[in-house]
This record gives C-alpha cells, structure tokens and sequence, in this order.
C-alpha cells in the first residue's frame, strides 16, 4: 500500500545521502543494478554494488572525437553526461548464443539456448536513453516479428532516470531533437539532483506503480514548491548548454533530395568506415547471424552478434558488395537514421546524445553533416542579382 | 528463429551449377509447408549458416518443398551438395508474395531472367491451375545460353500448351538451338496482352529488370501494373537484422516482391 | 502478278512512308525465299542486300574456328538484316541461315543509295528509320555483353 503521495505523476524528496537505500530496496527485490561507473579510467556502464561505484565528483568535457573525465568541485552523483557505452548492450546483447544443434544419423537436432532473464535496474538512463529505447522497442517489439529476448529483458527493467545535470556533454543535441533534457516518459523513477547552497537532494518524480514501491521502502519527504523550482532550474540550464543543435524539420525530404549530393563524396574523403558511431549509436540495431561447428564437425551453433554496416561485407551479395564505395556507406548509415527510419518504424533513428560524434576517431559530426547539405540548398535558392 | 530439419527426397540438376531439392519431413512424411508464389525461406546447411532462397514449388502441393539452388557460396553450395536422405534447416515461409491472387481477368505477362525462372514458376502453377480465371497468359525467359536453362522439359511441356504461350531466348547458343536468340525485351513486342489489363511480373538481375520495366512503360503498362522481386543480402529474414534494407524497405519483410510504382523512386538509385 | 509495294508497306521497318516512297523502294525490291539451311548471306560477302523478313526464322551467326558457328541474333518476321553502307566496300560481318522457309524482300543496296542520293527525302525517312534500327541493336548489343544473366 502506497501513500497518496507516491502517486503516479506525482514527485518526492530523496536526500543524496538515502540514495544508496533506493540501491538496498531495489537490489532486495532482486534487481541487478548497472549504472554508470568508471573502469580503468573510463566511464561505462557496468554491475554497481553501492552508491560509490557512481563516478561521484566527476565530470566529464566532450568535442568531436574528444573525450575526456575530469574532477568535479562538488560531489555530485550525476554530474556527468553519456559515455561511449549505452543501455542497449543489456538489452540487445552485442554476442548471444541462440541455439545449438547435434549431428544424427543423417540428420541433426537443433536443441534452442535458454537463459534466465536478468531482471535489471538501470541507474541513471538520460531521457535521450529513454527515447532510443523507444526507438529499438519499435524495431523488436511492434514489428511483425518480435525478438524474445529483448521483449523478455526490456519488460523485466527497472528503469531509473536522470534528468541531466546542468550539464550538457558538449556534443549531444537533445533539444534540437525533442528527446530531451527532462525525462518524460518510460521511467519507473526520475531523479533530478540539485546541489544548492549546501543542500543536496534528489527530486524524485514517479513514473510507474512499481516506482512507487520501491520509492516506499526509501526515506522520503513532500517536494516543495522550491525544491521543484530548483530541480526545474538545473533542466533548464542543461537545455540551455547545448553544444549542438540539428534541425529535424523536414529532414527525410531534405536528404531523399540530396541522395546524390557532393558532400557525400567529401565526407567520404574523412570517414574511416571504421563504425564507431554504429557501436556506440543506442539505436542501431544492425546484427548478424554466425554458424560454427566445433572441430569434430557434429556439433554446430548459432550466435547473433552486432554488426556494423560500414563494413563492405555488410551489404555482400555473391558477386560483389552492394555499397561498395565509402560514400554510400556513410550515406546509408546517416539516411538511416534520419530519413529511411521515419518510413521503417514511423520515427526517426537519432535521439540527439552525441555519441557518434564524440567517439569518431575523425571528428564527423552528424549535425554538421545536415546543415551542410541543408545549407546548400538554401544558398541555391538565393536570387540571383545578375538576371 | 529455430529451423525445422527437413530431408532431401530429390536432387536434379538444372544447369552446371544449379539444383533442384524436393524436400519432406524427417521419416518420410509430407512436408505440409504452406506458401504462396514468390515467398522464400532461409536454408540451413549444419554449420556452414543459412540462405535466403525462394521457393519454387506447387503452391498447391504442400506436401513437398521444392528449392532450386545455384552454387555461388559457401552455404548454397554446401546445400547443393546434399545427397538424398540427407537433412537441411528450414524456416519460414517469408516475404511479399506475387499478386496472382489479385490478377484473375488480367492478361498476365511473366518476363525471367536466368535463376529469376525460380520464383516465378509457384506463380505459373499457379496460374495455369486457374486457367481459366486469366486471359492471355505468356512467359519470355531469357538464359545466356541453352544449357543455362532451368526446368527444360518443363518448358517443353508449357510450349505445348495451346493457353500459354511460352517465349524463350538466349544470349548465345549453339546451332541446334532453333529457339530465340537475342535479349528478353526483345520479345516483349511480340507478346499479346492488353495493357490496360495486364499484370506483369518480373525477376531477374538487376540490369535485365531495369530494361525490362522500361520496356513494359513502353508498351503502355502502368507502374502499378508491374511487380518486380529484389534481392538482397539477408541474415535474418524476418525484418530485425538490418542488413536487406534498401532505402526505406526491407527487402526480407517488405518484399522480395514490390509493386513497381511503390519503389520507383529508388529502383534505378545505385549503391542503396 | 501482285505488286510489291503493299507488301513494302506491310513490313515494319517502313511503317508510315508515303506511296510515292514506297514507289521509288519497289524499283529496287525483288522478292527470294531461302529454304531452312541455305544461308541468305556469309560473312566476307559483298553486302549488296538489305533484307526485309516476312516470314519463316533466320540465325544470325558468327564462326568460331574453336566453338564453331554460334547463334548470335535469331530474326523473324518483321526483321531486318543488312547494312546500308554508305562508303564502299561494304561486307557482310556474319552468316544468316534461315531456320525454316524464310520468305523476304531483298532491297539492292546500291540502287536503294543511288535513289536516296537522288532522293534526299526519301532518303531522310530512309535514314530516319535506319538510325532507330540500329541504335536499337546497340543496345541490344550492350545488355547481351553484359552477360546479363550471370549475377
């Protein structure tokens, strides 16, 4: 039985110092938590034992191709953006075994892999996380075929949020994009941090009845009009930092136009088609399927593993390779994800977090890419003086 | 995801380095496998990995799975190998079939090219069963040479019919080949149809449907009225892995059959 | 006897050229049959025919000292086979046997320019026909060496 506080919709006050009994009540139900954490210098997502696995004080500064963490003044919980990482990995696994088969006789017996879903709490999804969720639900779940393991996965998380704190990576364009900074959906719990003037606290907004829960067994207080206030303050600093913006505004016509347009050429000349951005892109789905038999030759089995469509290989077809040339690869990555996927799954495939440009060893910058393109048309459309 | 392990009963060969399979359930059994004309499946060879071929069977004939299979790679030629008694995975049926069901009353114009004939031949099953609910119905099938031909007695027996009319060409051949000899659109001209009322159904390479779609607009066809299979590389086969996208479609889900006006915009784009 | 320009008329290759052309056509037209096997030109030859087909089939053919004659082109009714070469000496490039009983008007080359040269309108609807016939068999030509059916 739930307070008539903890109503769905509805937000608490959670002290930063009962954070790690939300961590207690999640993991007593049986939740594995992953979160944010850093590994050999490195922010990933990873298990978190407490609270002390976040990478508390850090920051982080983010440019094209640039990554780097440094210390914070204060001891802030969250004061980070996205990593090269994303949740996707957990749902979606990079490697999975689906089956294994058996010779015999002349024939061959296909026995399926089974597994016991983990039932994760992701700690500190941004709501561009929650929005490329979103995007791969629609790709795994609401399609003709749904896949089993995703569907069992996604339905069993826990999902807690983070409202972005005050800080935005530098490289992600969430407001442009409408997928951000404020979580708004698809949260069991969201947590705006505010550290003011000494206080340091957690705004806790409810977003599911199964929050509420576990919000129950955490100590907790009514969120006042201040505290709300401030929490609203810290989103709107981080909408105000955006380091990027990209117009999505007629953009599929924009880029079914350009399909032939030089830039694809230039940005050829950079791209590495090493598929960084697809690795760490939280909405790319692209995977493949592998067979291997063991040394004797009777026993077989069956991986699925993510793939990368820069590779020449991605699209091979016997005699030859359907997007031979760089540019058509870079082309089908970035018209994928801003133009072809409006008509695949009724949503576009970029949820503005600026990972891809972060992680690309060359600096491309996805935004930069489009205005480029769209700039070249609006100078087409200058009137000229001379006629 | 999981294929079901079905036997060769059959293997005859087409051409040098193609085959056809005719399969059934382990022990004997009908194969029971439902599709409709122009659908596919993905074959499994034990851990050589998977192919996506079509079917080329009798749709009204279930109980036997029909594939014809050319040896191009490493899994179809581990499937062209296999002897009688032997098992391979199967799963499916997948995919957009060909609108034979919404055809009845059309003059039907069925233009292949090379392995294209496979696909295609549910379909003339098809319509040659419901004879009667079609007009004019005429195949022109084009092969770079005579012994490149799939199913040549069958073609023998088509051209003896006297309600389908059969036209077939090749690129080059020896002098007791007293058939055509010259390319596929050729005979487009010389086929009876009536446009207004004509459904045509096209598979080939690339470059031969290409010349073929222009030729049918030619001949006063709409865009709507003429369907074309595609192919791409396919891993899953069931819209998820990403690798059959072609622009907007995937060509697993969405296809392999498409109504030529749905795709126009992007049937002559190169690399998509 | 009948005469010959309806039988000009009727053939594809001169669809829509006026009687008056058609008249001057006539004076270099005579009718041949081939029986199935005879050859209705061989490469090397003088090329003085432009033949118009009306009936029967014919194999175009090239000869190959390894594969010997291969069928390159098959002709049938409402074809054409020949060359109108504007400068001399022009020759066949091929054998064409005819397949079966193969009934054709066979145009004399050097009358047919001898008219045009006089005639240049004639001559114009001449060319304006010839030209589509023979970017027609360019491309034919392109896709069959493409091997269009391998991939």
């Amino acid at each position: 039985m739930t307070s008539p506080a903890l109503a769905v919709g509805a937000a608490a006050l959670v002290a930063a110092a009962d954070l790690p009994r939300l961590f207690e009540a999640l993991a007593g139900r049986g939740y594995r938590l992953v979160g944010p954490t850093l590994r050999r210098g490195e922010l990933v997502y990873d298990d978190l034992a407490t609270v002390a696995d976040l990478p508390v004080g850090w920051t982080d500064v983010q440019d094209g191709g640039a990554f780097r963490l440094k210390p914070r003044e204060d001891r802030a919980l969250f004061g980070y953006g996205v990593g090269q990482q994303s949740w996707k990995q957990f749902l979606f696994p990079p490697r999975q075994e689906l089956w294994q088969a058996r010779r015999e006789g002349q024939g061959f017996k296909i026995i399926p892999a089974t597994e016991e879903v983990p039932r994760f709490a992701f700690i500190g999804a941004r709501s561009c996380d929650l929005h490329a969720m979103e995007v791969q639900d629609r790709v795994f779940l609401r399609g003709q075929h749904v896949d089993p393991t995703y569907k069992a996965r996604r339905e069993a998380a826990f999902m807690v949020a983070v409202n972005c704190g005050g800080h935005s990576c530098g490289t992600c364009f969430c407001v442009s994009m409408g997928t951000g900074p404020k979580a708004t959906f698809g949260f069991d719990l969201a947590l705006t941090e505010v550290l003011e003037g000494g206080a340091h606290y957690l705004v806790t907004e409810i977003g599911s009845r199964r929050g509420a829960e576990v919000l129950a067994q955490v100590p907790h207080g009514p969120a006042g009009r201040e505290e709300l206030e401030a929490a609203a303050r810290v989103v709107d600093r981080t909408a105000a930092s955006m380091g990027r913006t990209l117009d999505p505004a007629g953009i599929k016509e924009l880029l079914y136009r350009n399909y032939e347009h030089p830039r694809w050429e230039e940005v050829a000349g950079r791209c590495l088609t090493c598929g960084n951005c697809t690795s760490v892109c939280p909405t790319c789905f692209c995977h493949t399927l592998e067979d291997a038999t063991d040394v004797t030759g009777s026993e077989a089995a069956r991986r699925r593993r993510m793939d990368v469509c820069f590779t020449v290989d991605f699209s091979y077809i016997h005699g030859g390779s359907i997007r031979a040339g760089e540019r058509s690869r870079y082309r089908q990555w970035l018209t994928h994800k801003l133009a072809t996927w409006l008509d695949q799954f009724g949503c576009l495939g970029c949820i503005g977090c600026g990972r891809c440009i972060t992680w690309c060893p060359v600096a491309i910058d996805i935004t930069a890419e489009v205005r480029a393109i769209r700039e070249s048309e609006s100078l087409k459309e200058k009137p000229d003086g001379n006629h | 995801m999981i294929p079901s392990p079905l036997v060769v009963q059959k293997v005859r060969r087409e051409t040098a380095d193609t085959y056809t399979l005719d399969l059934t359930r382990p022990g004997g059994g009908a194969a029971d496998f439902a599709f409709a004309p122009g659908q596919f499946n993905m074959l499994y060879a034990f851990g050589v990995g998977e192919v996506p071929i079509s079917i080329s069977g009798d749709p009204a004939r279930p109980e036997i799975l029909t594939h014809t299979v050319r040896d191009v790679g490493r899994v179809s030629r581990a499937v062209c190998r296999l002897k009688k008694g032997e098992v391979l995975g199967v799963r499916g049926p997948y995919g957009a079939p060909w609108p034979v069901a919404e055809a009845p009353g059309n003059d039907v114009i069925i233009v292949a090219g090379g392995l294209g004939l496979a696909p295609l031949r549910p379909a003339v099953y098809h319509l040659l069963r419901e004879r009667p609910a079609y007009g004019n119905i005429e195949l022109i099938y084009g092969a770079r040479t005579p012994e490149d031909l799939l199913y040549r007695q069958e073609l023998e027996r088509w051209r003896g019919r006297f309600d389908f009319r059969v036209h077939v060409t090749v690129d080059s051949a020896a002098t007791d080949w007293r058939g055509n000899v010259g390319v596929v659109t050729k005979l487009i001209g010389r086929a009876r149809f009536d446009p207004p009322s004509t459904t045509a159904l096209v598979c080939g390479p690339g470059v031969m449907m290409r010349f073929t779609v222009l030729e049918l607009l030619g001949h006063g066809l709409q865009p709507e009225q003429i369907f074309v299979s595609m192919e791409r590389n396919m891993k899953c086969g069931i819209g998820l892995c990403g690798h059959c996208q072609w622009g907007p479609f995937f060509i697993c889900k969405d296809g392999p059959v498409f109504r030529f006006d749905r795709i126009k915009d992007w049937f002559d784009r190169r690399e998509v | 006897m009948e005469t010959i320009e309806p039988v000009l008329a009727g053939h594809p290759f001169l669809q829509g050229l006026e009687a008056r052309h058609l008249e001057e056509l006539a004076q270099c037209a005579s009718r041949a049959n081939f029986e199935a096997g005879q050859f209705l030109c061989r490469a090397e030859e003088e090329a003085r025919q432009f033949y118009l087909i009306n009936h029967g089939r014919v194999a175009v053919e090239i000869f190959s000292a390894r594969r010997g004659p291969v069928t390159i082109q098959a002709l049938t009714a409402g074809d054409v086979l020949g060359w109108l070469g504007f400068l001399k000496p022009y020759h066949w490039h091929f054998d064409a046997r005819a397949l079966d009983l193969t009934r054709v008007i066979s145009l004399d080359v050097p009358c047919l320019l001898g008219r045009c040269e006089a005639n240049h309108e004639l001559g114009y609807e001449l060319l304006k026909r010839y030209a589509h016939y023979l970017a027609v068999q360019f491309r034919v030509t392109k896709l069959q060496l493409m091997d269009l059916y391998g991939t």
